[in-house]
């Protein structure tokens, strides 16, 4: 194997070590006032709004009769997303040992925890009643209530409490040894947390044997566990009968989507991570090329998807499926919002074709965020232009969310935000392990 | 081979068929003649009353936010003076293969054994699911407590139903609903329990017309039928028979239990055809 060299070779073992805790233990006035902002945006514009909405009822948001689902659900789907290119792209370049994966797969990873989180919330917003949210939990109760296993929200339940168990404890046994690495470098109560967090990892040869073992486990189980989870989130619309979500290729063009969205979340996460953290060094241009090439090859598959989807609509020639496909593509706003989301995720992504806009930074940024958007648009379109055109005239409605629904949804972000600013001074977000390994061996650099 | 897959065709049957399908009690069902239909909406106010449902005003009207367990649809076809109007009532359809009860993920909606899709309110979590699945948007979301004036008046609703002395009207085998909660008509359920009782402290059968839903009993040209599909001398079993039937959405393939009979307009000489 050719070793491909990520970062520059001329950074110490030492070097890596310190500018690691260096992230986590010295943060600058701006840290303090980007986390006071977003845990505001958490209690004014989530948790109040939220209480509200317990208090008075769903009434608040621009919910009616035929559009039963709406932002709420958009917002599940689009954080499930999100959460699915951290573990399983990380999962896969483990797997097929890619070097470039080593120094951006931790907030990667923490990325996909911390979104899934977000979009679990969204559930509980989105129901009636979710004071009973238990309800919908297996266990033996005297209530005599049972599960309803036919259903696909219950599929829902298993698949992503298990997606956030096993991406949880991905990310928790990869950085074992960096908290181990962390323990030893800092005093006070940091010393007794990480004391506690690396479960006394010491380093020796069984130690990392059994670690890599239990990685590799992990690896190897989360990719169909990736797939299986957006699939199953697909199908909360596909098993329906409504014309425009029953699809028999929502399943992998969900996965796809998702894993493209997440793949620019990660771009995205990426440039603002190395810019504010002063982690250049280790998150290179190098890395946004990789990245790039993924972001093409996926906004090609989801391109694809999507023309298939409109192609097979349009030649059916249903008078429901023509009714839906107008609606969605020709009757503004929506045809506004449609063709949006495909010169953002279509056209715009094809600029990666060039290496050099590849290895343009901001470039990548303004692309990641672009698809993003439009990757918020498709849910959001898959919903609101589907339900409010069924099956029946007469009961045709549209949808526009509430002031409630809309301040949620930017809550939703301030919480996403919030944890990842707890994160990166709470847990080593780049690999110091693996970063090293990257590097190479010093004795050997000595010799040049 | 061929016994073989059979077999399998017919696990694969009962497993996608809820209810136990040829062993129902009774199969409930409703015939509704839109011949004699003319919207003048009894059934409507009949529903309301007999079922405690909330009037929620004007605006939450424009909303779309009525609970009316039955509406009447109303289509207007063609330029005047050649204008057709048409207007079919339209509540649950009590569907065989009803795609609300997969849905549900804590069985707030099942099967029971009269071939009746019931809903149970205090079950119900509130995920919308069941909803979003029916094809006939039937369904009726409790978007408030409707009972409470001060949060209804806050979220511009104009009116509220049940303040007193309103809620000496409610009544009382019903439950009255609390927000979060998916309601929808259950064929006067309460109606149905009280004529079984009624028959088995006789020990006899149902008798065919002792169980009326409300609407039924409302209507006054007769148009709606209600009765046992499962006996042979019902009048909705011979109903069923005529030729002007049909299913709403039929080729959606969710078996409902309310059979229309076609209404048969003068030009439509087609239908007048197959009379």
């Amino acid at each position: 194997m050719t070793h491909q060299q990520h970062m520059k070779s001329d950074i110490s073992y030492k070097e890596v070590n310190e500018d690691v805790v260096r992230t986590m233990t010295k943060s600058g006035a701006g840290y303090y006032i980007a986390l006071f902002l977003s845990m505001a945006g958490v209690v004014f514009l989530w948790l109040l709004p939220w209480a509200y909405q317990i208090y008075t009822g769903q009434g608040v948001t621009g919910l009616q009769t035929p559009v039963f689902w709406g932002i709420y659900l958009t917002n599940f789907i689009f954080w499930i997303g999100i959460s699915h290119s951290g573990t399983l792209l990380s999962a896969i370049l483990f797997i097929t040992q890619t070097p470039w994966r080593r120094s951006i797969y931790r907030s990667a990873e923490a990325m996909t925890f911390f979104s899934v989180l977000t979009a679990a919330i969204f559930v509980f917003v989105h129901m009636g009643r979710p004071w009973n949210f238990y309800w919908t939990m297996p266990y033996p109760n005297q209530r005599q209530i049972w599960l309803n296993f036919q259903s696909p929200l219950m599929f829902d339940v298993f698949a992503i409490s298990t997606y956030m168990t096993a991406s949880m404890m991905f990310l928790y046994f990869g950085s074992i040894p960096d908290l181990a690495a962390v323990r030893d470098r800092v005093t006070g109560w940091r010393k007794e947390l990480y004391g506690a967090l690396s479960l006394g990892w010491r380093g020796t040869d069984a130690e990392w044997h059994w670690l890599n073992k239990a990685y590799t486990f992990f690896a190897v189980l989360i990719i169909p566990l990736a797939v299986s989870v957006h699939s199953i989130v697909s199908w909360d619309f596909a098993l329906s009968k409504v014309p425009g979500l029953n699809k028999t290729i929502f399943a992998p063009y969900f996965v796809v989507g998702a894993i493209y969205s997440g793949s620019a979340g990660i771009v995205t996460l990426m440039v603002i991570l190395r810019k504010t953290l002063k982690i250049e060094k280790y998150i290179t241009t190098n890395h946004f090329d990789k990245l790039g090439m993924l972001l093409l090859v996926m906004s090609l598959l989801w391109s694809y998807i999507n023309i298939l989807e409109v192609f097979t609509g349009w030649y059916a020639d249903t008078s429901f499926e023509n009714e839906a496909l107008k609606y969605r593509m020709f009757t503004p706003p929506y045809a506004y919002m449609f063709w949006l989301m495909i010169f953002t995720n279509t056209f715009m992504p094809l600029l990666l074709i060039f290496r050099k806009i590849r290895a343009s930074i901001i470039i990548s940024l303004i692309i990641s965020l672009g698809i993003n958007v439009g990757m918020w648009i498709e849910r959001y379109l898959i919903i609101t232009t589907s339900l409010p055109r069924k099956f029946l005239p007469y009961m045709w409605h549209d949808y526009s969310p509430s002031l409630t629904e809309i301040s949620m949804t930017i809550g939703s972000f301030s919480f996403f935000i919030t944890l990842f600013l707890l994160f990166i001074k709470l847990w080593p977000s780049v690999s110091i392990y693996e970063v090293k390994e990257d590097i190479g061996i010093p004795m050997k650099k000595e010799g040049h | 081979m061929g016994k073989f897959l059979d077999k399998i065709l017919e696990r694969f049957r009962i497993y996608r068929i809820p209810g136990y399908y040829e062993k129902y009690d009774h199969k409930w069902t409703m015939v509704i003649d839109l011949d004699k239909c003319n919207g003048c909406g009894a059934c409507v106010i009949a529903c309301n009353a007999e079922n405690n449902v909330p009037v929620v005003g004007k605006e939450e009207c424009g909303n779309k936010r009525t609970l009316n367990w039955i509406r009447i649809e109303r289509y207007v076809e063609g330029e005047y003076p050649n204008v057709k109007v048409k207007f079919i009532p339209i509540m649950c359809q009590h569907c065989s293969k009803a795609p609300c009860e997969t849905a549900c993920p804590v069985y707030a909606t099942y099967h029971n054994q009269d071939g009746l899709n019931v809903q149970v309110y205090n079950r119900c979590v509130g995920t919308f699911t069941c909803a979003t699945y029916c094809p006939y948007d039937v369904r009726r979301f409790n978007w408030f407590t409707y009972g409470k004036k001060d949060l209804l008046k806050s979220n511009g609703a104009s009116a509220t139903s049940f303040e007193p002395p309103l809620d000496q009207q409610l009544n009382p085998d019903v439950t009255v609903r609390e927000m979060g909660v998916m309601e929808k008509c259950t064929f006067c359920i309460q109606r149905i329990r009280a004529a079984k009782d009624r028959a088995k402290d006789e020990n006899r059968s149902i008798r065919d017309g002792e169980v009326q839903p409300a609407c039924v009993q409302s209507c006054p040209t007769g148009a709606m039928t209600f009765g046992d599909l499962n006996d042979p001398d019902s009048k909705v079993f011979k109903l069923a028979k005529n030729p002007r039937k049909y299913k709403l959405l039929e080729e959606l393939n969710a078996d409902p239990s309310v059979i229309y009979l076609k209404r048969v307009m003068k030009d439509d000489s087609s239908a007048a055809h197959e009379e």
